[in-house]
Protein backbone atom coordinates (compact mmCIF):
# COMPACT_ATOMS: atom_id res chain seq x y z
CA UNK A 1 0.00 0.00 0.00
CA UNK A 2 1.33 3.03 -0.73
CA UNK A 3 -0.71 6.59 -0.08
CA UNK A 4 -0.20 10.36 -0.25
CA UNK A 5 -1.62 12.18 3.34
CA UNK A 6 -1.84 16.40 3.67
CA UNK A 7 -2.70 15.71 7.41
CA UNK A 8 0.11 14.70 10.17
CA UNK A 9 0.72 10.77 10.79
CA UNK A 10 0.84 9.10 13.49
CA UNK A 11 3.16 5.89 13.60
CA UNK A 12 1.32 4.50 16.51
CA UNK A 13 -2.24 4.64 14.61
CA UNK A 14 -0.45 3.52 11.33
CA UNK A 15 1.09 0.18 12.58
CA UNK A 16 -1.96 -1.17 13.43
CA UNK A 17 -2.60 -2.20 9.92
CA UNK A 18 0.85 -4.42 10.34
CA UNK A 19 -0.76 -6.81 13.29
CA UNK A 20 -0.22 -10.32 11.70
CA UNK A 21 0.14 -13.10 13.61
CA UNK A 22 1.94 -15.00 10.94
CA UNK A 23 4.95 -11.93 11.39
CA UNK A 24 7.92 -12.96 12.95
CA UNK A 25 9.87 -9.36 12.37
CA UNK A 26 7.82 -5.70 11.91
CA UNK A 27 10.43 -2.62 10.43
CA UNK A 28 9.16 0.27 10.36
CA UNK A 29 11.15 3.63 8.77
CA UNK A 30 9.89 7.16 9.73
CA UNK A 31 11.55 9.93 7.63
CA UNK A 32 11.83 13.03 9.76
CA UNK A 33 11.94 16.84 8.82
CA UNK A 34 15.60 17.79 10.09
CA UNK A 35 17.05 21.35 10.64
CA UNK A 36 20.16 21.17 8.63
CA UNK A 37 20.38 20.44 5.64
CA UNK A 38 23.97 20.75 3.45
CA UNK A 39 24.84 23.77 6.04
CA UNK A 40 21.61 25.26 5.68
CA UNK A 41 19.17 26.06 8.91
CA UNK A 42 16.19 24.87 7.82
CA UNK A 43 13.19 26.36 8.87
CA UNK A 44 10.15 24.35 7.25
CA UNK A 45 9.63 22.78 4.22
CA UNK A 46 6.92 22.01 1.55
CA UNK A 47 5.83 18.82 -0.40
CA UNK A 48 4.20 19.11 -3.27
CA UNK A 49 3.04 15.69 -4.98
CA UNK A 50 1.62 15.10 -8.73
CA UNK A 51 -0.94 12.74 -6.68
CA UNK A 52 -2.15 10.12 -9.45
CA UNK A 53 1.24 9.29 -10.93
CA UNK A 54 2.49 9.38 -7.31
CA UNK A 55 -0.31 6.96 -6.18
CA UNK A 56 0.55 4.58 -9.18
CA UNK A 57 4.33 4.87 -9.21
CA UNK A 58 4.52 3.94 -5.11
CA UNK A 59 2.09 1.00 -5.76
CA UNK A 60 4.73 -0.28 -8.19
CA UNK A 61 6.90 0.19 -5.79
CA UNK A 62 5.10 -1.89 -3.26
CA UNK A 63 4.71 -4.78 -5.85
CA UNK A 64 8.64 -4.99 -7.12
CA UNK A 65 9.50 -5.36 -3.19
CA UNK A 66 6.67 -7.85 -2.38
CA UNK A 67 8.14 -9.88 -6.03
CA UNK A 68 11.74 -9.40 -4.62
CA UNK A 69 10.97 -10.27 -0.97
CA UNK A 70 9.09 -12.64 0.86
CA UNK A 71 7.11 -9.77 3.03
CA UNK A 72 3.47 -9.96 4.69
CA UNK A 73 2.84 -6.86 4.34
CA UNK A 74 4.67 -3.02 2.68
CA UNK A 75 2.97 -0.11 3.70
CA UNK A 76 4.31 3.82 2.51
CA UNK A 77 2.96 6.89 3.42
CA UNK A 78 4.23 10.27 2.45
CA UNK A 79 3.00 13.73 3.52
CA UNK A 80 2.49 16.66 1.09
CA UNK A 81 1.84 19.91 2.38
CA UNK A 82 3.74 22.38 4.83
CA UNK A 83 5.96 20.09 7.51
CA UNK A 84 7.57 22.03 10.42
CA UNK A 85 10.58 20.74 11.78
CA UNK A 86 10.97 17.65 13.57
CA UNK A 87 7.59 16.58 11.91
CA UNK A 88 7.08 13.07 9.94
CA UNK A 89 7.83 13.51 6.16
CA UNK A 90 7.24 9.21 5.26
CA UNK A 91 6.57 6.45 7.11
CA UNK A 92 6.98 2.99 6.06
CA UNK A 93 5.80 -0.31 7.79
CA UNK A 94 7.47 -4.09 6.52
CA UNK A 95 6.44 -7.26 8.29
CA UNK A 96 7.50 -10.48 7.28
CA UNK A 97 8.08 -13.58 8.66
CA UNK A 98 12.09 -13.37 9.00
CA UNK A 99 14.15 -9.93 9.77
CA UNK A 100 16.17 -10.40 6.89
CA UNK A 101 13.36 -9.58 4.12
CA UNK A 102 11.81 -6.75 5.97
CA UNK A 103 14.93 -4.98 6.98
CA UNK A 104 15.66 -5.40 3.00
CA UNK A 105 12.03 -4.84 1.96
CA UNK A 106 12.35 -1.57 3.78
CA UNK A 107 14.90 0.08 2.83
CA UNK A 108 14.05 -1.06 -0.68
CA UNK A 109 10.95 0.83 -0.70
CA UNK A 110 12.12 3.87 0.79
CA UNK A 111 15.31 4.14 -1.82
CA UNK A 112 12.98 3.87 -4.94
CA UNK A 113 10.52 5.98 -3.08
CA UNK A 114 12.47 8.73 -3.16
CA UNK A 115 14.67 8.23 -6.46
CA UNK A 116 11.11 7.52 -8.69
CA UNK A 117 8.20 9.20 -6.74
CA UNK A 118 6.96 12.50 -8.38
CA UNK A 119 7.28 14.33 -4.66
CA UNK A 120 8.88 17.56 -4.62
CA UNK A 121 10.76 19.30 -1.52
CA UNK A 122 10.77 22.94 -1.38
CA UNK A 123 13.13 23.91 1.66
CA UNK A 124 12.64 27.18 3.80
CA UNK A 125 15.68 28.69 5.32
CA UNK A 126 16.38 30.85 8.40
CA UNK A 127 17.25 33.37 6.31
CA UNK A 128 14.43 33.57 4.20
CA UNK A 129 15.52 32.37 1.43
CA UNK A 130 13.86 28.53 -0.39
CA UNK A 131 14.62 26.40 -2.89
CA UNK A 132 13.28 23.43 -4.47
CA UNK A 133 15.42 20.94 -3.54
CA UNK A 134 17.21 18.76 -6.39
CA UNK A 135 16.40 21.90 -8.88
CA UNK A 136 19.07 23.82 -8.35
CA UNK A 137 20.91 25.00 -12.13
CA UNK A 138 23.32 27.33 -13.38
CA UNK A 139 22.79 30.79 -12.09
CA UNK A 140 20.86 30.51 -9.33
CA UNK A 141 21.04 33.11 -6.82
CA UNK A 142 20.57 30.42 -3.81
CA UNK A 143 23.29 28.00 -4.20
CA UNK A 144 24.02 24.91 -1.57
CA UNK A 145 27.34 24.15 -0.78
CA UNK A 146 28.47 20.48 -1.55
CA UNK A 147 26.28 20.82 -5.24
CA UNK A 148 27.92 21.91 -8.25
CA UNK A 149 27.20 24.95 -9.82
CA UNK B 1 -1.90 21.58 -34.68
CA UNK B 2 -2.94 19.86 -31.52
CA UNK B 3 -4.58 21.05 -28.34
CA UNK B 4 -2.85 19.93 -24.95
CA UNK B 5 -3.21 20.06 -21.44
CA UNK B 6 -0.16 20.75 -19.34
CA UNK B 7 -0.17 20.75 -15.54
CA UNK B 8 2.68 22.34 -13.94
CA UNK B 9 3.89 21.46 -10.06
CA UNK B 10 6.75 22.14 -7.85
CA UNK B 11 9.42 25.09 -9.79
CA UNK B 12 7.76 24.72 -12.61
CA UNK B 13 4.62 25.46 -11.40
CA UNK B 14 6.19 28.70 -9.53
CA UNK B 15 8.01 29.64 -12.66
CA UNK B 16 5.04 29.33 -15.12
CA UNK B 17 2.81 30.63 -12.60
CA UNK B 18 -0.17 29.16 -13.20
CA UNK B 19 -1.31 25.47 -12.09
CA UNK B 20 -2.85 24.56 -15.73
CA UNK B 21 -3.33 25.59 -19.14
CA UNK B 22 -4.28 24.51 -22.55
CA UNK B 23 -2.29 25.48 -25.69
CA UNK B 24 -2.09 24.61 -29.31
CA UNK B 25 1.10 23.55 -30.62
CA UNK B 26 2.96 21.86 -33.51
CA UNK B 27 5.34 20.21 -30.98
CA UNK B 28 5.31 16.67 -32.04
CA UNK B 29 7.18 15.37 -28.84
CA UNK B 30 7.74 15.52 -24.99
CA UNK B 31 10.95 17.20 -25.67
CA UNK B 32 9.52 19.42 -28.56
CA UNK B 33 7.15 20.57 -26.74
CA UNK B 34 9.33 21.49 -23.35
CA UNK B 35 11.71 23.50 -25.78
CA UNK B 36 8.43 25.32 -26.94
CA UNK B 37 7.81 26.19 -23.21
CA UNK B 38 11.23 26.88 -22.04
CA UNK B 39 11.96 29.53 -24.57
CA UNK B 40 8.45 31.19 -23.50
CA UNK B 41 8.77 31.15 -19.84
CA UNK B 42 12.49 30.57 -18.88
CA UNK B 43 12.05 27.57 -17.06
CA UNK B 44 15.60 27.08 -15.54
CA UNK B 45 15.82 23.06 -15.62
CA UNK B 46 17.15 22.21 -18.76
CA UNK B 47 15.60 19.31 -21.14
CA UNK B 48 17.25 16.95 -19.81
CA UNK B 49 16.82 16.91 -16.02
CA UNK B 50 12.58 17.22 -16.99
CA UNK B 51 10.66 13.42 -17.12
CA UNK B 52 7.22 13.91 -18.89
CA UNK B 53 4.25 12.01 -18.19
CA UNK B 54 1.27 12.09 -20.99
CA UNK B 55 -2.06 10.94 -19.42
CA UNK B 56 -1.10 10.22 -15.68
CA UNK B 57 1.48 7.91 -16.99
CA UNK B 58 5.61 8.24 -17.86
CA UNK B 59 6.77 8.52 -21.16
CA UNK B 60 10.31 8.65 -23.25
CA UNK B 61 11.29 12.05 -24.32
CA UNK B 62 10.14 11.39 -27.78
CA UNK B 63 6.67 10.12 -27.34
CA UNK B 64 4.27 10.80 -29.74
CA UNK B 65 1.88 13.56 -28.59
CA UNK B 66 -1.46 13.02 -29.62
CA UNK B 67 -4.53 16.14 -29.54
CA UNK B 68 -5.62 16.33 -26.41
CA UNK B 69 -3.06 14.49 -24.15
CA UNK B 70 -2.72 15.94 -20.63
CA UNK B 71 1.17 16.68 -20.45
CA UNK B 72 3.11 16.98 -17.12
CA UNK B 73 6.76 17.55 -16.98
CA UNK B 74 8.31 15.98 -13.41
CA UNK B 75 11.39 18.13 -12.26
CA UNK B 76 13.79 16.17 -10.35
CA UNK B 77 11.80 14.51 -7.87
CA UNK B 78 12.80 14.74 -3.96
CA UNK B 79 11.00 12.56 -1.74
CA UNK B 80 11.31 11.13 1.42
Amino acid sequence: MFRLSPTPLNPADLAQALTDERAGACVTFEGWVRSRNDGQSVFALDYEAYPLLAEKEGARIVAEAREKFSVLAAHCVHRTGHLAIGELAVWLGVTAEHRGDAFEACRYLIDEAKARVPIWKKEHYAGGASVWINCATRGDHVHLPGQPA
Amino acid sequence: MKNLTIRYFAILREQRGLTEETLTTTAATPTALYDELQARHHFTLPADRVRAAVNDEFVAATASLRDGDRVVFIPPVAGG
